[in-house]
């Protein structure tokens, strides 16, 4: 009896196989940085909410994501996706350059790939189909005009993130975007990104300079150690301060009318689902999606801070 | 007891160099603070130096630990990922509804973190003393444990403490004072008296320094080693939470960062303060000026107008060093 059950079960899963591959079953596999600081725990938090909703939305898609916390780690991930069977790849880089070649192979066999944010020199068609992201110099502009429309002879003090290319970007993009108004830099110092760092440097900023009209951080996370910094020096000159990337702290600031934060700039980790889901457009509507999408920075006001609030993200 | 009269002479003789590389430290200190008057106005007036002291707090207190560490010829690398880990435990903890009276929640949290941080560092001990693993190598594991740890915890995102009754009764701590002196400030002189008690008028404290000086002599004499340098792990430990009782109400959360790099900070203190990475020679209060001196230099730093935001790290390196040669200077001429 036994026996007879179990060759019906093999039967039913043989039929069940069988019209699967009928249907044409389609993987897609993700591959982003381990959540090893705020930004990237929202990259992994919401590349698993897209995947769930893209397999809800097609019954005959898999979505595989898989988190790595280095290039050498993330290139066998890569590999591996590649064996389990993939027909797509939408691909986060820990560090793009080092990776190049991996995705190459994977494009190579002629599958579908995606790439987000972080570009490595030769960001061509012979390494990606598709590229999704966000806008760093935006980031700085949008934080300048913002700033120089509403106080136009404000005396700002900056706090960077780390010497990097992204970060000069955001600096170049804000002195653009201050161009031309009676907005004037008193200082930059880099806070690392870190919320303990910019508490100091703000904490310095507020010993060095009398009055500070307004504060541009380019960070959330940075935000809460200068707005902790502010509070316990009892300055009342500094008018608002204007972060960035969008995290659920802030957004809901914002969303609250917070007068210390009024706005916030968009950098999102959401990103990694627009690549995901055009991704699942290109395998199965027979959309044209090939080619590069710079998000904007989009300036969050209170008006449309909802659509950016993710309450369950970690960021 | 007996033998402190027949070292007597001896010890005489030792004091008088003891005795300046005792206070090098603290004459770098010193020149820091001249330094720093010609960078800004505002640099030697209270509420600078208070800021300063009181924000080198976390770094002061650990490094205290580290001292008997480093003076039983150990070493720690484990310490800024054990505060992250601590509190954002004490965190979640508070976060959760177990008690409702405020006062006694912080309190709890308050037990609950020593009871880690001597778990964290009795750990850490045993792993090095029992697994005979170099405390190198066995704390440098320990570190990617707890920071591992802490992010899976964290989900890579924040920990925040959302109860704002906990908040406002847990916030003083960092940013109250007590005759116009921070409480952070006063909790680095309590931590150093009682460290430099329990190092230079214990037994325990004289094992301490046998042992780093030298452990074979130290094992002959009867000292238990593996025991001695174990309690300077567990007492590393203890000063890590109590650092973390400090950090915690500053930015009421921690993320997966936090504490990055805290280590190197404290083992730099410890040296700055005279104490000798080789082991045998612990300076407690000279720990506490290192770990001055070293926020000093960032201070100073950012509010000159002169220095470049790049170069800011090179002038850091190069004031520690400078800051050591003034130490060894002033030792030689002894």
């Amino acid at each position: 009896m036994r026996k007879i059950l179990l060759g019906l079960a093999a039967v039913a899963l043989a039929a069940t196989m069988g019209t699967a591959l009928a249907q044409d079953k389609k993987t897609i596999g993700v591959s982003i940085p381990a959540a090893d600081h705020g930004w990237t725990a929202g990259v992994v938090f919401h590349a698993e909410r897209v995947a769930k909703k893209l397999m809800e939305e097609y019954p005959n898609l898999n979505v595989v994501v898989k988190t790595s916390p280095d290039p050498a780690s993330q290139a066998n991930a890569v590999q591996d996706l590649e064996t389990q069977g993939i027909d797509a790849l939408v691909i986060l880089p820990t560090d793009p350059d080092p990776l190049v070649s991996a995705i190459k192979e994977i494009k190579a066999k002629g599958k579908f790939v995606a790439l987000v944010d972080r570009a490595p020199s030769s960001n061509d068609d012979s390494v990606r189909d598709l590229y999704v992201a966000g806008n760093n110099p935006a980031l700085g502009e949008v934080a300048g005009k913002y700033i120089a429309a509403t106080t136009p002879n404000a005396e700002v003090v900056i706090v960077r993130g780390m010497p990097i290319p992204i970060d000069q970007q955001r600096q170049d993009g804000f002195d653009k975007g201050i161009a031309g108004s009676g907005v004037k830099i008193l200082d930059r110092q880099f806070g690392n990104w870190n919320r303990d760092d910019a508490f100091k440097v703000m904490q310095d900023y507020l010993t060095k300079y009398p009055k500070i009209d307004v504060v541009w951080a380019q960070d959330d996370d940075m935000v809460v150690g200068i707005l902790e910094a502010i509070e316990q020096a009892k300055r009342t000159d500094i008018q608002y301060v204007v972060g960035g990337a969008g995290s659920k702290d802030m957004i809901k600031k914002v969303m609250d009318g917070d007068k210390m934060v009024p706005v916030d700039v968009l950098y999102p980790p959401a990103m990694v689902g627009t690549a995901m889901e055009l991704t699942a457009a290109q395998l199965f509507d027979q959309v044209p999606v090939h080619g590069t999408y710079i998000l904007d920075a989009t300036l969050v006001t209170k008006d449309n801070a909802a659509n950016y609030h993710f309450p369950d993200s970690p960021f | 007891m007996t033998d402190t009269t027949t070292t007597t002479p001896q010890r005489r003789n030792l004091w008088r160099d003891v005795d300046l590389r005792a206070v090098a430290p603290f004459i770098a200190l010193a020149l820091l603070l001249v330094l720093g008057s010609f960078a800004h106005d505002n640099f030697l007036t209270a509420n600078n130096l208070l800021n300063v002291m009181t924000r080198s707090a976390y770094i002061a207190i650990i490094a205290i630990g580290a001292t008997f560490v480093i003076t039983a010829g150990g070493l720690d690398l484990s310490v800024g990922a054990m505060t992250a880990f601590i509190a954002s435990l004490a965190i979640m903890f508070m976060n959760s509804d177990g008690i409702a009276n405020p006062l006694t929640m912080v309190l709890a949290a308050t037990a609950l973190m020593l009871a880690i941080g001597m778990a964290c560092g009795l750990t850490n001990g045993l792993v090095i003393t029992l697994g005979k693993i170099e405390p190198f190598i066995a704390t440098l594991g320990m570190m990617g444990i707890y920071r591992g740890l802490t992010t899976w915890l964290s989900q890579g995102g924040a920990i925040t403490l959302r109860n704002p009754d906990v908040q406002a009764i847990y916030r003083p701590v960092y940013f109250g004072n007590l005759f116009g002196i921070p409480y952070p400030v006063l909790a680095i002189f309590v931590t150093a008296a009682i460290a430099a008690f329990i190092l230079y008028r214990t037994s325990f404290g004289r094992h301490v320094i046998a042992v780093g000086s030298n452990e074979d002599v130290a094992r002959y004499s009867g000292i238990s080693v593996a025991r001695v340098r174990t309690m300077t792990y567990l007492i590393q430990g203890l000063c890590v939470a109590g650092a973390c009782l400090i950090y915690i109400p500053r930015l009421s959360s921690t993320t997966a960062t936090t504490g990055t790099m805290w280590e190197l900070n404290a083992i730099t203190a410890v040296v700055v303060g005279g104490t000798a990475l080789r082991g045998g020679v612990g300076r407690v209060w000279g720990t506490v000026a290192g770990a001055f001196i070293l926020e000093i230099i960032g201070n100073i730093m950012l509010l000159t107008t002169y220095v470049s935001e790049y170069l800011l790290g090179a002038i850091q390196g190069a004031i520690v060093i400078v800051a050591m040669l003034v130490q060894r200077s002033l030792t030689r001429k002894s």
